[in-house]
């Protein structure tokens, strides 16, 4: 058995242990993280937000589709103010370019005003019915065949990755243990005064409170815990990412208007430049099965080549799948059980990356509310992510940090233009990757066009061997601040 | 002390000038350059993103460069390092790491490098950044994201210019000649190759090759055989395939490299708003090599996707007369459009005129997308025909076919687009 805090050599179990490392469970730590509490985050992939967080349409919803009274519909609604507000603060790359609800015929045109109503129902009141005309003039290179559209002007698109990133950051920080390629076998609840004990592929971890954030495995945790309240059907989303050149083609986040006969596929520019078409929905057996199928990519280009015939001349970027943990519930499956000093945080669906810092705040409640003695909440400091977006500018833009810094000149990645200074700063940062793939959430790099033809190899170096951070002080921030780094780390030396 | 993003200090730019400003540092920019300098054109200024200069050849360890520009047989690094010198001892300046971004006018660059953020305008650009292999996601070939999976850009410089370890086993998808660089590369590496794919009838390159790679690294062809599906978590596992009767197999493999399927380098051609050729999706060039923009010309593999480094090369001393043409102020002399019906995908140069000069090499590229036995290639201009050849030579895909240039001073520039067949 390992020899680690929480284990059977440390008396001390934790005061809440949060199983989960995606989006809703790193903003559940980041909350729990405000208060004077020894918290644990587990999660059994090599880093945070590896699952259903990494791979989904990336879109700051304001609610307005959400079923009206649901607990989601009030989630995402006051989860999409507070994430707007924490991305402007933290500098997650965020676009309020508005979405454009399409109908193709009859049967969605006729939807179109119940839309409308359904989103004033969910409180959300300004969106308006646009005629054919105006969706030309804001989308002039819609395929033929519009007939009108809801235009729904707070949709916004985000960085999923550096949101997830923010929320284990800024938990870390505060003193958050982090427990990746950690996986949960069983638990021994607890009761009365005795804590839980969570067996792991690294040992027992103990914990007065649960918090389960599992995602697609949330309803085999909650088995754990005796209940059987719903299962986990995981729901193939396949995605389309098209090349840069792509972007100047789309002005809104295209979406399909929910009908009878099913829910179409959206057009949307991502904040990384790029346009994405997709998802499918395909629900399956297997939670780990994210690859994607000749039918899904033929179904998408289908699609696409209705939608937006001249983005399917462009070059293909990347191709996605995603899981979405869909249950047979209508909403989320929130549910706390006191006497277990436990809290189920189960099928959160695509529109948990906009909840989760609502889920964080409900799920803080609940815990309080089953005897968790949380004491006062404290200010954190509210870490800087790098820029990684196209809204503001990005380091190999900005002449002060090259003037600093020659490495934030020295570009790695051409198709993404990510620089040698911003690999560095990821390898050296608070959450260093401990995977390619990681280092590609973090910093973009081999995510182009090109997907490593001219860079590959050298990215597997600098992942492989770090550089040493230079003399410099200036770190690229994503406010576009070139600000004094609170670090005098020179060569060699590993950053705190 | 904080500095504001949008304040001047933070965006400011070096301003320079040049006389001629050439992008990319491989066999077409080199050479293009040390003419140019040679002729004592002015200021002659390469850049390049990359950290050396070169291009391709830089990262292709095997011999068979140099044979049709310099009469001598060079490997690739050599070929690199030769032109670099050459272009360096005629005058010009070449500079490395320094990549462009976009435009700020019609004959300005934005650039970024370790020495910071410039503006550099020149009296001519010449843009010769390359082509590159289509990557799998770009193939749209299904499957799961697993590590392993290569290009033969990525493939060679893993191996060659970083010493990293490959794998095991490899499938190669493609048969033209760059598939055999990949087996070559792979067996430096220490790779097997388990099997090489095409979903064309036959392998592309030269029969010798095959012969040669299939005697000393023993590995199947698999002929009409698509890549399916890519099996494997974390590593590549497995490589799914249909074979040319319907059957599907799974090859093990660890490793996968896409070979060929080239795409030209055309970001900042089309960020400058340049015109685009449908076929080659390089910008639009007469035989001059000039783009639709006066004072942009375009040379290499963006046009021409793609040549062997010496008739790249040869491009560049050509595209070099035209840009000294321009700059001593001879006249702009519109061309028409060439086309090109199936099966040919491109040719090129892909506009044409009776005033312009000869093509590089005094001929026209064609690409065709599947085999041609005996071809009757023909060029008609507006029902006139311009070219009839029948030739006993079968047109092979993936590999470039040359049609003289004799029939351009044919042309009627009033006449409309030229149209090129074969049957």
């Amino acid at each position: 058995m390992n020899d680690v805090p929480g284990g059977p050599g440390d008396q001390a179990a934790y005061d809440v242990v949060v199983v989960g490392a995606g989006v809703v469970g790193t903003a559940i730590a980041r909350e729990l993280a405000h208060h004077d509490l020894r918290i644990a985050v587990l999660d059994a992939a090599a880093d945070v937000g590896d699952g259903t967080s990494k791979a989904n349409t990336a879109i700051l919803h304001t609610g307005f589709d959400a079923t009206p009274g649901t607990l989601e519909s009030r989630l995402v609604r006051r989860g999409y103010e507070l994430l707007e507000g924490y991305a402007a603060t933290t500098g997650i790359p965020v676009e309020p370019l508005g979405a454009l609800l399409v109908a193709w015929d009859d049967e969605q045109l006729a939807a179109l005003p119940k839309l409308k109503a359904k989103a004033e129902a969910n409180g959300y009141d300004r969106t308006r019915v646009v005629d054919a005309g105006e969706v030309y003039r804001r989308e002039p290179r819609l395929g033929p065949g519009a007939l009108g559209a809801l235009h729904v002007p707070g949709e916004s698109i985000i960085c999923p990755w550096t949101t997830t990133l923010a929320f284990a950051t800024e938990a870390v920080q505060a003193g958050v243990d982090l427990r990746l390629d950690t996986r949960v076998g069983e638990v021994v609840a607890g009761d009365g005064d005795r804590p839980h004990e969570i067996r792991t592929s690294r040992g027992v971890v103990r914990a007065r409170y649960v918090v389960n954030a599992a995602g697609l495995w949330s309803d085999e945790l909650d088995r754990l815990f005796g209940h059987h309240g719903f299962t986990v059907t995981p729901r193939r989303g396949e995605l389309i990412v098209y090349d840069k050149l792509a972007r100047p083609l789309v002005n809104h986040i295209l979406l399909p208007v929910p009908t009878a006969r099913g829910k179409g596929v959206l057009v949307a520019p991502t904040v990384y430049g790029n346009v994405m078409l997709g998802p499918t929905a395909e629900d399956l057996n297997d939670k780990t099965d994210t690859g994607s199928s000749a039918g899904g990519l033929a179904f998408l280009r289908e699609k696409g080549a209705k939608i937006m015939p001249a983005l399917l001349e462009e070059e293909v970027s990347a191709v996605y799948a995603g899981l979405r943990a869909a249950t047979e519930h209508g909403d989320y499956q929130l549910r706390s059980h006191p006497e277990q000093r436990y809290v189920c945080v189960g099928g959160i669906r695509s529109t948990g990356l906009t909840a989760s810092l609502a889920i964080a705040e409900h799920v803080m409640g609940l815990l309080v509310e089953a005897g968790l003695a949380a004491g006062p909440r404290r200010e954190l400091e509210p870490p800087r992510m790098p820029n990684i977006g196209e809204a503001f500018p990005r380091p190999y833009q900005r002449a002060d940090l090259v003037a600093a810094d020659p490495d934030y000149g020295r570009i790695v990645c051409h198709c993404e233009r990510v620089t040698r200074g911003e690999i560095r700063d990821a390898m050296r940062g608070a959450l260093p990757p401990r995977t390619l793939d990681g280092l590609r959430r973090r910093t973009r790099a081999l995510n182009g066009r090109c997907q490593g033809f001219y860079c590959g190899a050298e990215v597997r170096e600098l992942f492989d061997h770090p550089p040493a951070v230079s003399v410099s002080r200036l770190r690229a921030d994503g406010d576009g601040q070139a600000r004094t780094g609170d670090t005098e780390t020179t060569s060699g030396e590993a950053r705190p | 002390m904080t500095t504001s993003a949008t304040s001047p200090a933070s965006t400011a730019r070096r301003e320079r000038s040049v006389e001629v400003l050439i992008v990319g540092a491989g066999p077409a920019g080199l050479a293009a350059a040390a003419e140019l300098a040679r002729a004592g054109a002015g200021p002659v200024e390469v850049i390049d993103r990359e950290e050396h200069a070169g291009g391709i050849p830089r990262h292709s360890h095997h011999t068979g460069y140099g044979i049709r520009d310099l009469h001598r047989l060079m490997t690739g690094p050599a070929y690199a390092r030769h032109y670099e010198g050459l272009a360096t001892a005629s005058g010009a300046t070449v500079r490395t790491g320094v990549t462009a971004t976009g435009w700020a006018g019609p004959l300005t660059l934005q650039t970024t490098s370790p020495s910071g953020l410039e503006s550099i305008t020149a009296r001519a650009v010449v843009l010769a950044t390359g082509a590159r292999e289509r990557p799998r996601s770009a193939r749209l070939v299904p499957g799961t994201r697993p590590a392993g999976v290569y290009t033969t850009g990525m493939l060679q410089q893993t191996v060659y210019l970083r010493g990293q370890g490959v794998g095991r086993r490899a499938v190669i998808v493609g048969a033209e000649h760059v598939s055999y660089s990949a087996v070559m590369t792979l067996d430096h590496a220490g790779v097997k190759v388990a099997a090489m794919v095409t979903d064309l009838p036959r392998q592309q390159s030269y029969a010798a090759f095959r012969l040669g790679a299939g005697v000393r690294y023993r590995f199947p062809l698999l002929t009409g055989t698509t890549v399916t599906r890519l099996i494997g978590r974390g590593r590549l596992q497995g490589v799914e395939v249909r074979r040319a009767d319907g059957r599907t197999e799974v090859i093990e493999a660890d490793t996968i490299v896409f070979t060929g399927d080239w795409v030209p380098d055309y970001e900042l051609a089309r960020r400058g708003g340049l015109a685009v050729d449908p076929g080659t999706r390089g910008p639009s060039v007469d035989t001059a090599l000039r783009t639709s923009v006066p004072g942009v010309f375009a040379a290499g593999n963006l046009l021409h996707p793609v040549e062997t480094a010496d008739a790249v090369a040869l491009d560049g001393r050509h595209v070099a007369g035209s840009v000294i043409a321009h700059l001593s102020g001879a006249p702009e002399a519109a061309g028409v459009p060439v086309d090109v019906r199936e099966p040919l995908r491109w040719v090129a140069p892909g506009r044409v005129g009776p005033a312009g000069p000869p093509p590089p090499r005094d001929r026209f590229i064609l690409w065709t997308a599947r085999f041609v036995p005996r071809p009757t290639v023909e060029i008609v201009q507006d029902g006139r025909t311009l070219l009839r050849q029948v030739t006993r030579r079968t047109l092979i895909p993936n590999r470039p076919i040359y049609i003289p240039a004799g029939w351009r001073t044919a042309v009627d520039p009033e006449r409309g687009p030229v149209t090129i067949t074969v049957r």
